[in-house]
C-alpha cells in the first residue's frame, strides 16, 4: 500500500471512492441523456437538469461544510478543521460556478435570456458564489497562520447563512425560478419515478465525486502546511550550522 | 441552437471543468508528496 501512495495524494479508500464516482457517472449519462424521458413541459431540456440540480446540491453540501469546519476551528482551534472547511469551500465555488453556468444554459432556451436580475434564485446564488470567492480570497491574504484561520472562519460562518436565503428564496420571493423539485418541504416530488431517480442518483453520483476531490484536496492543504514546516525546520537548522561555525571560527587563535 | 445543443453544452461545461479540477488536484498532488518525508504523509501508513 505504501509503495502505491509514495508519490500521490491517493490510499486505497480514496480510489474506492474513485471508481464508484467514474462508474455512476457513466451510468449518470446513460441514465439522464439515453433512458429518462423528456419532460412534458421542458421538454428535452429537463436532461440540464440532472447536472445543474446535483451542482446545487454538491454547492450547498460544501459550503456547509465549510461553516461546520469553521465552527469547529473556533472551538477546538485544530488546524485539521480549517484545512476541512478551507478545501471544501474551494470544491463548493466550483460546482456553484457550475449550477450558474448550467442554470445560464437552461434558462436561454426556456426563458429567452442567460440572466435574469430580478431573479431571486439567480441573484443569491451569485451573491453566495462571490461570498465565497471572497472566503478564499481572505485565505490568500499574507498573515499569521492563526490569525488568517480565524478571519477566514467568521467568513465562512457568516458566508454560509445564504445557503438557506437560497434555497427559500424561490418561496420568499415568487419570481421566475421554478420551486423546489426534491428538496422539497412537503416530501412529494411531483415529477415522474424514473426522472426522479435519475434527479437523487445524480445527486448520489456527484456526493461522491465531491467527497473524492475533498479527500485529494485536504491532503494537498495537509501537504501545503508540511511543505511550510519542513522548509522553516530547514531554515533554523542551516541558521544554526552558519551559527556554530561562526563560533567555531571567533574562537580560533 | 437546438435544444440538444443546449444540452451537449452543459454537460461538457460540467464534465470538462470538473475533470480539469480532479487533475490539477491529482498533479499537485504527486508534485506536493515528493517535496514532504513519508512520515509526515499520514494516509501512506
Amino acid at each position: 500500500m505504501t509503495t502505491l501512495t509514495a508519490s500521490s495524494t491517493g490510499s486505497r479508500g480514496s480510489r474506492i471512492l474513485g471508481v464508484l464516482a467514474l462508474v455512476g457517472a457513466a451510468w449518470l449519462v446513460i441514465l439522464a441523456l439515453a433512458i429518462s424521458p423528456a419532460d412534458q413541459t421542458q421538454g428535452e431540456l429537463v436532461r440540464l437538469m440532472y447536472v445543474h440540480v446535483p451542482s446545487a446540491w454538491t454547492a450547498y453540501l460544501a459550503f456547509a461544510l465549510t461553516a461546520v469546519g469553521s465552527a469547529m476551528y473556533l472551538w477546538k482551534r485544530s488546524q485539521w478543521w480549517d484545512l476541512v472547511a478551507a478545501s471544501s469551500a474551494e470544491i463548493g465555488v466550483l460546482f456553484c460556478g457550475l449550477a450558474l453556468l448550467t442554470g445560464m444554459i437552461w434558462g436561454r432556451p426556456t426563458w429567452g435570456s442567460y440572466w435574469e436580475w430580478g431573479d431571486a434564485r439567480l441573484v443569491t446564488t451569485l451573491v453566495l458564489f462571490l461570498m465565497f470567492v471572497g472566503y478564499l480570497a481572505v485565505r490568500r491574504v499574507p498573515a499569521d497562520p492563526h490569525l488568517r484561520s480565524r478571519r477566514s472562519a467568521f467568513v465562512g460562518i457568516l458566508a454560509a447563512v445564504d445557503i438557506p436565503v437560497v434555497h427559500y428564496s424561490v418561496k420568499w420571493w415568487r419570481t421566475l425560478h421554478q420551486q423546489a423539485t426534491v428538496l422539497s418541504t412537503d416530501f412529494d416530488p411531483k415529477i415522474d419515478d424514473l426522472m426522479l431517480f435519475t434527479l437523487v442518483f445524480g445527486m448520489g453520483v456527484f456526493t461522491l465525486t465531491f467527497l473524492w476531490l475533498l479527500v485529494h484536496r485536504f491532503r494537498i492543504a495537509w501537504l501545503e502546511e508540511q511543505v511550510d514546516e519542513v522548509a522553516l525546520a530547514d531554515a533554523i537548522r542551516e541558521r544554526r550550522s552558519e551559527a556554530t561555525e561562526t563560533a567555531l571560527a571567533g574562537a580560533e587563535p | 441552437m437546438s435544444d440538444w445543443a443546449y444540452i451537449l453544452l452543459g454537460w461538457s461545461v460540467t464534465g470538462g471543468a470538473v475533470t480539469l479540477y480532479a487533475l490539477r488536484v491529482v498533479v499537485r498532488g504527486r508534485i506536493l508528496s515528493r517535496a514532504v518525508p513519508e512520515d509526515r504523509r499520514r494516509w501512506t501508513s
